[in-house]
């Protein structure tokens, strides 16, 4: 009985003692006098050394947490137990966190640098005039190819994915939206058709597809492509960037019958406590040497004009990244089509994935 | 005095239990009757039994069925071969380690291992099969699966054999029955327990897997497990991944009951 006391005391004191030592090396993170701004972004997705100089020119204090998809994000903020002063939310979840009043609108005035962001992406439907979000990187979804174990056949479309040749060859990102997408876009139609009837045809033409998938699976494609493990991937325009950072003889295309167009964007979330240093980040993050390091460290396409001076040429200049407005124009944006619609979206994707080959 | 110190000791349980298992157990069932919109419904439930999720349960069952049957083929004659090796700890200890790591890096290894370049197919080439694709098939799925799960099968059964009294076993010989029968009619029934908690133990989890039906079968094979996932974190159905939740808490309650030891004499 005694030594059952004794042994309860001995835990708790070692806890105590655990806890103590936490808070002393927390300590210097907590003499920035309660100036700390709170970041949540997507992982791996800033240049950390930026973050440090951002510390260092404003002496507030950042802290950084990621999340991996906009839903896990917009629940996170939704329930409001981290004081959130900066999210990077992709152009859908803008559109529902505004309808949800998740989002607190922004001062153009404290943003002098968002002159130098590309007039092609300001004022975007999902958010007319700017008023809550500004753009933090852009990009497409497109078609990866490996040209040695494609034996010199060219990609170009969403309908050559389905060739009876490429059995087992192809690679997915595992995205309801990316995946109906493509379907719908092979048939010619829109990314955001609501039409149940067109959805079911780009189902069932996406069940055709699946001798070809080898897997769909998340950001393991990276690592799958760069060991030539499949020919093929689905993936994001950052993503494919990355891999071609890896490994040459590879291809990226945005195929011929359309493809999404896709926008991550900086937002202040209800939940800020920090608005101002919010504002100072934003506006830190929109100078055009910040983020033309960034741009590089990341791989994404940046939408700042001015960025693009202090960018290597041959980065600027490759259509496949940095697409003209010509070319994004047959291109779509996500629209936000509601809980129900989302729901069946993922119904059928859900069918889809449990089609046997 | 006596009577206030059992309630101070039972305390904690009932917090543990009442916290972290009765109350999300009711708010799961709470969150099933309700659609997206936070109406009333009972749709989901109906949802359950349509074509698509009645067949993602009957594939969850088999892929679990398959999984717990390969663990059970390998894990008996394991733990049978265990008890009566002079190293009993360390090999048990051996048995174990695995599980001692993270599942996550488990299936990442596996991810190399089995990648066309890897090692299982450098193995292949070697003896003459030729490469084949492993990962992302049927094939990699049971036989991952049934890696992580053996512990979890072995040792209720190495624990039932061990306790077993070798005195039954020389005295149904002495009495002329064949090693066969023997273990048919004496070892086998003595150990059924230990096969029955190894059993609960790797079906139950079996049916409900999500990481790996992503990362070593490519999204090929659906579980429940992976549906809840989506529901939840996807299209943020929570009423419909709860519903699924509430169908697997059944179903494990419905296992245990057909599995647990009932009280019938034997031992």
């Amino acid at each position: 009985m005694n030594k059952l006391i004794r042994a309860f005391a001995a835990v708790f004191a070692i806890a105590f003692l655990l806890m103590y030592a936490v808070s002393v090396l927390n300590g210097p993170e907590q003499k920035a006098g309660g100036n700390v701004l709170t970041i949540y972004n997507w992982g791996d997705y800033i240049d950390p050394e930026l973050i440090h100089r951002f510390e260092k020119e404003t002496g507030v204090k950042v802290i950084y947490e990621t999340f991996d998809s906009n839903e896990a994000m917009m629940t996170k903020i939704e329930q409001g137990g981290t004081a959130y002063d900066i999210a990077v939310p992709s152009e859908y979840a803008i559109d529902k966190m505004k309808k949800a009043n998740q989002l607190l609108p922004l001062d153009h005035s404290q943003l002098p640098n968002l002159k130098y962001i590309d007039q092609r992406f300001m004022d975007l439907p999902f958010d007319h005039d700017n008023q809550y979000s500004i753009p933090y990187f852009w990009g497409t979804v497109g078609i990866i190819y490996n040209k040695d174990l494609m034996k010199g056949k060219e990609i170009k479309a969403w309908n050559d994915l389905w060739s009876p040749e490429l059995r087992n060859n192809i690679l997915l990102v595992d995205g309801a939206r990316e995946v109906m997408g493509m379907g719908l876009n092979s048939l010619r139609y829109s990314l955001n058709d609501t039409n149940k009837q067109h959805l079911i045809e780009a189902k069932e033409k996406l069940d055709q597809l699946t001798p070809n998938i080898k897997a769909i699976i998340g950001d393991e494609i990276r690592l799958l492509m760069e060991n030539d493990e499949a020919a093929i991937g689905v993936v994001w325009s950052g993503t494919a960037s990355e891999i071609m950072w890896e490994k040459d003889n590879l291809e990226y295309v945005v195929p011929e019958e359309g493809s999404n167009l896709w926008f991550d964007n900086m937002v202040i979330p209800k939940t800020a406590k920090n608005i101002k240093a919010a504002h100072q980040f934003i506006n830190f993050m929109l100078d055009p040497k910040v983020a033309a390091q960034n741009a590089e460290y990341v791989g994404y396409s940046t939408p700042n004009q001015k960025a693009l001076e202090y960018m290597p040429k041959d980065v600027v200049n490759d259509q496949r990244f940095y697409p003209s407005p010509e070319q994004t124009e047959h291109l779509e944006v996500y629209e936000n089509l509601g809980a129900d619609m989302l729901a069946y979206y993922n119904e059928l994707y859900l069918e889809f994935k449990m089609h046997k080959k | 005095m006596n009577n206030k110190a059992r309630w101070f000791y039972l305390l904690p349980y009932v917090l543990w239990i009442g916290l972290f298992v009765i109350t999300p157990i009711l708010l799961v069932v709470y969150y099933s009757f309700f659609d997206l919109h936070g109406n009333f419904t009972l749709a989901n439930y109906e949802k359950l039994f349509t074509f698509v999720y009645m067949k993602m349960i009957a594939s969850s069952f088999w892929y679990a069925f398959l999984i717990t049957a390969f663990c059970l083929i390998i894990a008996y004659p394991a733990a049978y071969f265990i008890t009566k090796t002079k190293y009993k700890q360390l090999l048990l200890l051996l048995v174990i380690l695995p599980s001692w790591i993270n599942l996550l890096l488990k299936a990442y290894a596996f991810l190399g291992i089995f990648s066309t370049d890897g090692a299982a197919n450098n193995f292949l080439e070697a003896v003459g099969i030729g490469a084949q694709q492993i990962l992302f098939t049927d094939f990699s799925f049971v036989f991952v699966s049934v890696y992580i799960f053996i512990p979890f099968m072995l040792l209720p059964i190495f624990n039932a054999l061990d306790k077993l009294n070798p005195a039954l076993i020389d005295a149904s010989r002495d009495l002329g029955a064949s090693a066969w029968t023997t273990f048919r009619k004496v070892v086998f029934p003595l150990t059924l327990s230990g096969v029955k908690s190894g059993v609960q133990a790797v079906f139950i989890p079996a049916l409900s897997l999500f990481m790996i039906t992503r990362l070593i079968a490519g999204n090929r094979v659906i579980t429940l497990g992976t549906a809840i996932e989506q529901h939840f974190l996807v299209t943020q159905d929570w009423g419909m991944g709860s519903a699924i939740a509430v169908f697997l808490i059944i179903t494990m309650v419905v296992i245990m009951i057909v599995t647990g030891t009932r009280k019938r004499g034997v031992q």
